[in-house]
Order: C-alpha cells, then sequence, then structure tokens
C-alpha cells in the first residue's frame, strides 16, 4: 500500500466529527476591538491551511477536469510537439471502455475479497485474544504487531519481494523442504503475494486501534455477562464485538479507500511476475497512462473516475455501516 | 516509558507496565480459572502471529550483516561471516555517498514538513474549536471531505500542475503537498477541546495577552501531547510518501530513501552487487523509525485513540 495510499486508512472518524458546536466563543468582556482582534485571529490561524489546502488538494482536482477535456495529439509525422485538442468526454469513453482499465479495478475488487475479510476479521480475533484474560504478554505482542506499521510501505513490500525471491529467501527454502510448490511470482499465485504485503502492514495497526476500543468497554457490562454465565467466547462476539462497532465500520471504510489506491505492493511484485503487466491497479494504470504512454488527459479522466469509485465506495460502506451499527 | 526501546526480540516488558501511562484496564479477572489448554492454545496463536510480523526484520536484520555471495549462499537464518560494517561502509560509499544525501532528503520530507505541517493544523484546529464564526460547521464539513479525498488521486493533476510552474525536479514538489493534513485539523479539534478550557484563554485575555500571544504562549504547550500525536501521523504519511515521489522526482540527487532503494532495486538484476546495498539501505532507513516508534507509543497510542475510543 503505498504511500499516500496509506495515509487514509489513519483513523479519522467522520462521525465524531460535527462536535457540538459548544461555547466556542469566548464572551469577550471586551467590546469591538477585542472581537476585531478575533476576527483578525481566525484568519491568521486558518489561512495557511485552507491556502495550502486549496493549493495542493482543491485546485489539482479541477484542473483535473479540465485535463480531462483535451486530448494531446501529435502534429504532422509526429515529429514535432503534440498539440492539445478539445476531446469532449472523449477520454472519459476512453477509460470507460479500455480493458486494461476496468480490468485493474477487477484485480482491485478480488484483492478486497481476499484482503479485508482476512486483514480486519485476523485483527478483530487478534485483539479479543490480547484482551482477553488468558493472553499473557499483552505489552510485547502489541509492539510485535504494530511494528509493521513502522516500515515505510515501500520498503515493505521492498524486503517482502525478497522473501518471495527463491534462492534469498528462507520462505521458498522451507516450501521447497516440504515439497510444495508454491512460486509467489505465478501469475494465480501473485495477488496472494500482494494481499500478503497489506496484511502484514496493516494487521496489527488495526488490532491496536480495535484493542483500544475493547479496552474502553465499561467494566459493568463485561461482569454482568460473566455473572449471566456467557462464557469468554460468548461474552467476546456478542458483548464486546457489538460494542466496537463504529470502530469496525471506520477501519472498513479506510481499508476500503486505502485498497482503490493501491501501488507500491503491486508496483514491486510485478516486477518479478511479469504476468501482472504495468497497469495492474487503477494507480499503476493512471501512471502508466501519464508517464508511459504520455496520455494526460486519459490519466486525468482516470483520476477523476477513481475518485468518483472512491466516493461512492465509502458511501455504500458509511451507509451499511450505519445499518449494521444501529441492528 | 523510555525503557520500551527493548528490541521486539527482548523479553517481554513486565504486564504492570502495560498500565502505565494509562488508565487502569477495566477488564475483570475471571471467576472460574480458565482451562489450561485454551490457555496455551490462545497464547499459541498470539505466538504464531508475532512470528510472522517479525521474521521479516530479523531476516533483514541478518542478510544485512552478508556479502553478496554468502546473501544467496547460505541459509538465510544462519549467521554467515560477520560483514555488517563493510556493507555500511559500502552503503555510504556507493556514488560519492549517494545515500547518505538520500537520507538527508527523507529527513528533510519527512521532519521539516511535518513539523510545519503540524504547526499549521494545530493552528487551523485551535481557530475552529475556540472560535466562533459564521459558516464555521460548513468549513469543517471541508475539511472533513479533504480527509476522503484519495490523495492519489490528486497527485497526478499536482505534477502537471507542478511541471507548468516548473516546479518538477525540486524539493518543493515533495515538500509542500506534505504540508496539508486535514486529518491533523480534525484531530487538533478534538485535542483542543479536551485540552484547553476556555477559562484558561480568557484569563488571559483578562490579563490582556493578545490572541496570538494566547495561542502560543497559553494553549500550545497544553495542546503539546495532542501535537506529537498529530505530528507523528504527518510524519508517517510523509515516510510512506512514494507515489508522490516517483513522480516529481528525476534527479536522483534528490531522492527520498524509498525512491531511491527501489530504482537501486530496478538494475539489481543487471547488477546483482546492489542487492547488500538494497537490504542493508532498507534496515539503515527502517531501524531510526522503529526506535523512534518505541519510544513515543504514548503518542500514537493516543491519537489512534482518540479516532477509536470516542
Amino acid at each position: 500500500m503505498a504511500a499516500p495510499l496509506t495515509r487514509p486508512a489513519k483513523t479519522p472518524p467522520p462521525r465524531a466529527a460535527s462536535p457540538s458546536d459548544g461555547p466556542a466563543a469566548p464572551k469577550s468582556p471586551s467590546g469591538p476591538g477585542a472581537r476585531r482582534g478575533q476576527r483578525r485571529a481566525v484568519t491568521l490561524f486558518m489561512v495557511p491551511f485552507f491556502a495550502l489546502f486549496t493549493a495542493v488538494t482543491v485546485l489539482p482536482m479541477f484542473y483535473a477536469a479540465w485535463m480531462s477535456l483535451f486530448r494531446e495529439e501529435s502534429s504532422g509525422l509526429g515529429f514535432g510537439g503534440t498539440e492539445r485538442v478539445f476531446a469532449g468526454f472523449g477520454n472519459f469513453t476512453e477509460a470507460l471502455t479500455n480493458e486494461a482499465f476496468l480490468r485493474s479495478f477487477g484485480h482491485i475488487a478480488f484483492y478486497c475479497v481476499l484482503y479485508i475479510p482476512a486483514m480486519v476479521g485476523g485483527a478483530l480475533v487478534l485483539a479479543l485474544l490480547v484482551d482477553s484474560a488468558m493472553a499473557r504478554a499483552r505489552r510485547f505482542f502489541q509492539i510485535a504487531y504494530f511494528l509493521p506499521h513502522a516500515v515505510p510501505g515501500l520498503i515493505a513490500s521492498l524486503i517482502w519481494l525478497y522473501l518471495y525471491t527463491p534462492g534469498l529467501s528462507p520462505i521458498t527454502d522451507v516450501l521447497d523442504a516440504l515439497g510444495a510448490n508454491w512460486n509467489f511470482f505465478g501469475h494465480d499465485e501473485a495477488i496472494y503475494s500482494v494481499v500478503n504485503i497489506s496484511a502484514w502492514q496493516w494487521t496489527g495497526y488495526n488490532m491496536i486501534i480495535f484493542y483500544a476500543g475493547l479496552q474502553a468497554v465499561p467494566r459493568e457490562v463485561l461482569e454482568a455477562a460473566t455473572v449471566d454465565g456467557s462464557g469468554a467466547l460468548r461474552t467476546a462476539l456478542q458483548v464486546k464485538v457489538p460494542m466496537i462497532r463504529p470502530t469496525v465500520v471506520l477501519t472498513l471504510l479506510f481499508t476500503c479507500v486505502g485498497a482503490i489506491q493501491l501501488f507500491d505492493a503491486p508496483k514491486l511484485v510485478q516486477l518479478r511476475a511479469n504476468t501482472m503487466g504495468e497497469d495492474w491497479s487503477p494507480t499503476m494504470f493512471i501512471y502508466t497512462a501519464a508517464f508511459k504512454g504520455h496520455d494526460y488527459g486519459l490519466a486525468a479522466a482516470s483520476s477523476l473516475l477513481l475518485a468518483l469509485v472512491a466516493g461512492l465506495l465509502s458511501f455504500v460502506v458509511t451507509k451499511l455501516g450505519n445499518r449494521w451499527k444501529a441492528s | 516509558m523510555s525503557t520500551q526501546t527493548a528490541t521486539p526480540d527482548a523479553p517481554p516488558a513486565p504486564e504492570t507496565r502495560t498500565k502505565a501511562g494509562r488508565r487502569p484496564s477495566p477488564r475483570p479477572r475471571p471467576r472460574r480459572t480458565q482451562g489450561l489448554t485454551s490457555k496455551v492454545a490462545v497464547n499459541a496463536v498470539l505466538a504464531v502471529v508475532a512470528v510472522y510480523t517479525l521474521m521479516p526484520l530479523t531476516w533483514l536484520l541478518i542478510a544485512a550483516t552478508k556479502n553478496y555471495r554468502d546473501l544467496f549462499a547460505t541459509n538465510p537464518f544462519s549467521l554467515g561471516d560477520f560483514h555488517l560494517l563493510s556493507n555500511l561502509d559500502a552503503l555510504f560509499a556507493y556514488n560519492d555517498g549517494l545515500y547518505g544525501r538520500w537520507l538527508f532528503n527523507s529527513l528533510l520530507y519527512t521532519l521539516v514538513a511535518a513539523v510545519l505541517s503540524t504547526l499549521v493544523s494545530v493552528a487551523c484546529g485551535y481557530a475552529f474549536d475556540k472560535y466562533a464564526f459564521r459558516g464555521k460547521e460548513k468549513l469543517f464539513g471541508v475539511v472533513l471531505v479533504g480527509v476522503l479525498i484519495p490523495s492519489t488521486v490528486v497527485q497526478l493533476p499536482l505534477y502537471l500542475m507542478a511541471s507548468e510552474l516548473g516546479l518538477v525536479d525540486t524539493y518543493w514538489a515533495v515538500l509542500i503537498p506534505s504540508l496539508v493534513n486535514p486529518f491533523g485539523v480534525y484531530l487538533a479539534r478534538v485535542f483542543s477541546e479536551g485540552y484547553v478550557p476556555g477559562e484558561v484563554l480568557e484569563a488571559a485575555r483578562v490579563d490582556g495577552a493578545g490572541e496570538l500571544k494566547t495561542f502560543t504562549k497559553v494553549a500550545l504547550p497544553m495542546l503539546a501531547p495532542g501535537f506529537v500525536t498529530i505530528f507523528l501521523f504527518s510524519f508517517t504519511a510523509n515516510w510512506n510518501n512514494f507515489y508522490g515521489a516517483l513522480m516529481m522526482l528525476n534527479d536522483e540527487r534528490l531522492y527520498p530513501v524509498n525512491l531511491g532503494l527501489f530504482m537501486w532495486n530496478q538494475n539489481v538484476y543487471q547488477q546483482p552487487e546492489l542487492y547488500p546495498l538494497v537490504i542493508i539501505g532498507s534496515l539503515v532507513a527502517v531501524v531510526p523509525l522503529i526506535i523512534a516508534f518505541l519510544c513515543l507509543q504514548r503518542f500514537w497510542r493516543s491519537g489512534l485513540t482518540a479516532g477509536a475510543v470516542k
């Protein structure tokens, strides 16, 4: 999961995000002079963020929209430079009918089917186990599970790339000794290699988040369950998990948004797994369209389509999540 | 909490320390004694997963001590001749110390950008919390939408804009986009609500302090733990930023470490002698991060829980 890709998987809870508009304004005793001072302060404190935000997020979105309406065409015999011609929605229809682009979404869908249950389920099970009265050495396990997250995404992918490489890797040695025939870079196997890299990076991180949620479950609730004769397993599934539903939904949301931007891991695995191709994920497709094909219009249109899909996905996950939370 | 810099292989810290720095665990001790078998099973599962998470880093550590021949000739988990120091020498000597430059660049892209972006975010989040003005919640909604905009989507148009402005292949091309952290603004607002009581600000104002002075002298020190948490988020995001750097930079002297290692790895098939360099280079890049994370645990924890527990 790439660089920026990792960013959204952090845990901003939009839910808690509409904090009560509490007694925000200090009701200053002094008159209009003080109020003017406050207005100036608000400007001073907010302008840096919003100026930067406009420059690096808002404007690029508009610029992408503008770019997506044009096509680069080589003029004359193709020796001279290229010419930008208006293409209307041509780039969008081109992207939507581009087999590689559509296939890249298929890859990500399959990746999500494999990755999300494994990672989120794994993190949840681990959190419940560490939270159970039976676990020892809780601190050690938490640190051990979190450590992969401290490794930059690209370097994590690089380490795993070497761990998949026969001759370098202890894993392939063990598999060979067991007589198993598994090629990490095979046509069908490569996606599991990518899933594993993501799972390695994110399971521990989300486990820590779930564990924090579990720690906040009120003691009385758990005691009541125990008094009612509920065993550890039943308490975990019927009392603890429902209480951290909002956290789970949030994790799902950010995992989906992260998954759709997947870049680093497949980019590296693809170096050895040649059958994957350089446009395996939508982000890889965009990168290739822009930097190998120099088709900026297509790349911009694809970026916007990707943003649209990400937005729809966030919407659906939030809606489904809210329904689950309410049930 | 500085004792937590123990390496992952060190014996687990005593149980009691788990609770240090946070509220006591609300977990009730079960009255019935748990079956011994389930206890063993639970801990066995946890241990197996720990092996999975620690194995790649252990391999990296061992591989970094081998020279090129041993890397392929010896068992991956057995120690060959000890070449860690000569590998380090080779790493920093290669190409006139290119790797050292990359480390410096990474520091610049991550530390400097994280400090600045945290300041920007904290000021903005503080203003959202402590001042009333028209359209505040709508504006805050914009920030929250910003959190959800996939950064890779913005990256390509950002590159195109940067190339129009002639900023491609400069430090600015990587630095400026890193300064924006909408999630930091959100967190700063939450922290400001929790840590900075309005009465204290009122008192400062009555004493005649201006708004800016109130912020820097009164509010900012109270926000210190939140500041560190937001800083850490921003820091990891920047350290992870590979896609942006890959697009924006051509000049290898401007690369951050991860992009540099990626480029070396691209050439590893033609020049297999680069393998040990990529491996030791990865280790050198990762170790300070791991140490920093272990030292600053309290802060990233509180950042994660700020989202989770509320």
